[in-house]
């Protein structure tokens, strides 16, 4: 914001304040200052224990082995697998539906009432509680089409779930984008349909991707959803790509073996799945933010 | 033609009377390309809007089958909830879910504020480049997760300090979703401060005033509408949290007497039961009901922040 050294000019006159005020200022700053590093030092040791505790002994075979019911060394493979098996599909059918909806948003919807009901509802379904998403799910694929719990069912709710997500960064980036170089690119004699793809696109890609990767996070980590829609069992095999069988992801398994399993060393896989779940979640993130990041630094 | 692209300069597009290399056609299959395109974005757009509503009314046509069995004022008054024997009250977890949001409002917004005045005042540039994307982090770290650290570490704590058995109940249930919100009100609120025009504060340092000051009586004030926006949002996110919640209140409908007593809100009750209820019975219907009721209040709290951003878009 103000850098200081704008301000040398007022050093002196701070100076001649009294002494009340400058004391006041000093522990109202401090404390301030101490909450936000009690907060951000709350945040760096929970993410570190979990982090340790977790990924020490974390073996190939635990991380792609499968479960075992009762005794202890089972692995949490195809939970894994549908956790990025459940986050692909809805991301395959989120992306251009959200996409698509963000560049109507920005570059084709008139300024009236019609356009701010849209944005309104994309926020209203922004801010449904996942559990509802799960329920509406639950009535439309285990009671209307009666195929059960199953992935198709996760995908396709949880892709609903992400759309305003993707839709909102999408807007917000393409609307980001200045408007000399549509103007530009229009003037040349391309189409609008050219200008987005070729100009506009690639300007807001940066920020686009770093929704994606945002939409894509709460996605693998969704548990609420995935109960309700696809069960909190599996088909049993590795490598299952039945769009129909039962798909308990590595999120729901982490509360289920913490609230209900009877397997000998729960405490141990819900250490380790707590652990790889941050770790996803810590690389979306960052490797999405990666390129930008780098490119604020040059 | 061309509609205006941003406010200002209007733009023309001349695109259909130039002539283009390849000659008539390819300007026709460019023509062609471009409705098409614009159908598709509408079409993206249409299918959004009916997801919502599509969500509406599916909860809500499953929900209100529950008012054949049981009257609405019963639903929604009473606080006995013993499903075997075909009570359905839903009184227990409304109230739980009402002091449940409060309380872990009061937990994390003066120490959001706090953190959003140091990042967006205090903070020099290169402490804010870390303490924004972490925060960011923070609210894609997934729910269950937030579950198990008050799991594994709050209730222990609390048992220890406490004497109680359990542990479960209202206090840890709030402090984890007070965690949970925190960067959700932080973000939103710093976006306000940082958002806010330099020469309030300039003014105010011009005129010898300390920051303590300017952040008591220029700034807040100021971004007064932003912070009640990142409040409610938080509150959205704090009324339909599920995963972290059911882990660690104990999911007993009972009305909270104290913070220690295991209970339910409306979130963890629906998610814990709905599993093993079949779907045609006044039961599933129930649960329907409450998640409706969770629908409205989101939707409420959305309409109540578009108001507010409409008021508070001056600056």
């Amino acid at each position: 914001m103000v850098k200081n050294s704008n301000f040398n000019v007022f050093k002196f006159k701070k100076l001649q304040m009294p002494s009340k005020y400058v004391l006041r200022d000093a522990v109202f700053t401090g404390l301030i200052a101490l909450v936000t590093a009690v907060v951000f030092a709350i945040v760096g040791i929970l993410l570190w224990t979990i982090l340790k505790k977790g990924l020490v002994n974390l073996t190939p075979n635990f991380l792609l082995g499968l479960p075992e019911e009762l005794d202890a060394g089972g692995g949490i493979g195809p939970f894994l697998f549908n956790s990025f098996y459940v986050l692909m599909i809805s991301l395959l059918l989120a992306i251009p539906i959200g996409v698509g909806a963000g560049i109507c948003l920005s570059e084709y919807a008139p300024q009236n009432s019609l356009t701010r009901f849209v944005k309104m509802c994309v926020e209203a379904l922004a801010s449904v509680p996942s559990i509802v998403f799960g329920l509406f799910g639950m009535a439309i694929f285990v009671d209307t089409f009666q195929i059960g719990l199953t992935i198709i069912g996760a995908g396709v709710t949880l892709a609903m779930m992400n759309l305003p997500v993707i839709t909102r960064v999408t807007e917000e980036s393409m609307r980001s984008v200045s408007p000399g170089l549509r103007e530009a690119s229009l003037a040349l004699g391309a189409t609008k349909f050219q200008t987005i793809t070729q100009v506009v696109l690639p300007v807001a890609m940066n920020g686009i991707l770093t929704g994606i990767g945002l939409a894509a996070g709460r996605a693998f980590g969704e548990s609420a959803v995935i109960i309700l829609t696809a069960g909190t069992s599996t088909s049993g095999a590795m490598w299952d790509f039945n769009l129909f069988s039962p798909g308990e992801t590595l999120a729901v398994h982490l509360w289920y073996v913490q609230a209900e399993a009877i397997v000998s060393d729960a405490r141990l896989i819900a250490d380790r799945a707590a652990a790889v779940l941050v770790l996803m979640v810590l690389i979306f993130n960052t490797s999405l933010r990666l390129p930008g990041f780098i490119a604020k630094m040059r | 033609m061309e509609r205006i692209l941003e406010k200002g300069m209007p733009v023309v597009d001349y695109s259909h009377k130039a002539k283009l290399p390849d000659g008539h056609r390819k300007r026709i299959f460019n023509k062609w390309l471009d409705e098409g395109y614009r159908m598709l974005v509408w079409t993206a757009t249409a299918v959004l809007c009916l997801c919502l509503l599509a969500i509406i009314v599916f909860v809500g046509k499953t929900g209100v089958l529950v008012f054949k069995d049981v009257p609405a004022a019963t639903f929604f008054t009473s606080f006995d909830w013993v499903p075997e024997n075909g009570q359905f009250g839903s009184g227990v977890f409304i109230v739980g879910t009402l002091y449940l949001t409060l309380l872990s409002l009061v937990f994390s917004v003066p120490i959001s504020l706090a953190v959003a005045a140091f990042n967006s005042v205090i903070a020099p540039n290169w402490l804010k480049n870390i303490t924004r994307p972490v925060l960011d982090i923070l609210v894609g770290v997934p729910s269950v997760v937030y579950g198990y650290i008050g799991v594994t570490v709050l209730i222990p704590i609390i048992r220890q300090t406490t004497g109680t058995l359990m542990g479960d109940g209202m206090l840890v249930s709030a402090m984890v979703l007070a965690f949970m919100v925190l960067p959700t009100i932080t973000r939103i609120s710093d976006d306000a401060l940082t958002s806010l025009p330099k020469e309030y504060m300039e003014a105010a340092y011009a005129m010898g005033a300390t920051k303590t000051y300017i952040i008591w009586t220029v700034l807040l004030p100021a971004a007064r509408n932003g912070i009640i926006t990142a409040t409610v949002l938080g509150m959205a996110r704090a009324i339909g949290e599920t995963m972290a919640v059911v882990m660690v209140i104990g999911n007993v409908a009972q009305l909270p007497m104290d913070l220690l007593t295991p209970t339910a809100v409306l979130t963890s009750n629906i998610v814990s039961q709905i599993i093993n209820v079949e779907f045609a019975s006044t039961w599933n219907y129930a649960l329907y009901m409450m998640a409706f009721l969770l629908l409205m209040i989101s939707l409420v709290l959305i309409i109540c922040v578009n108001f507010l951003r409409r008021k508070g878009g001056q600056h």
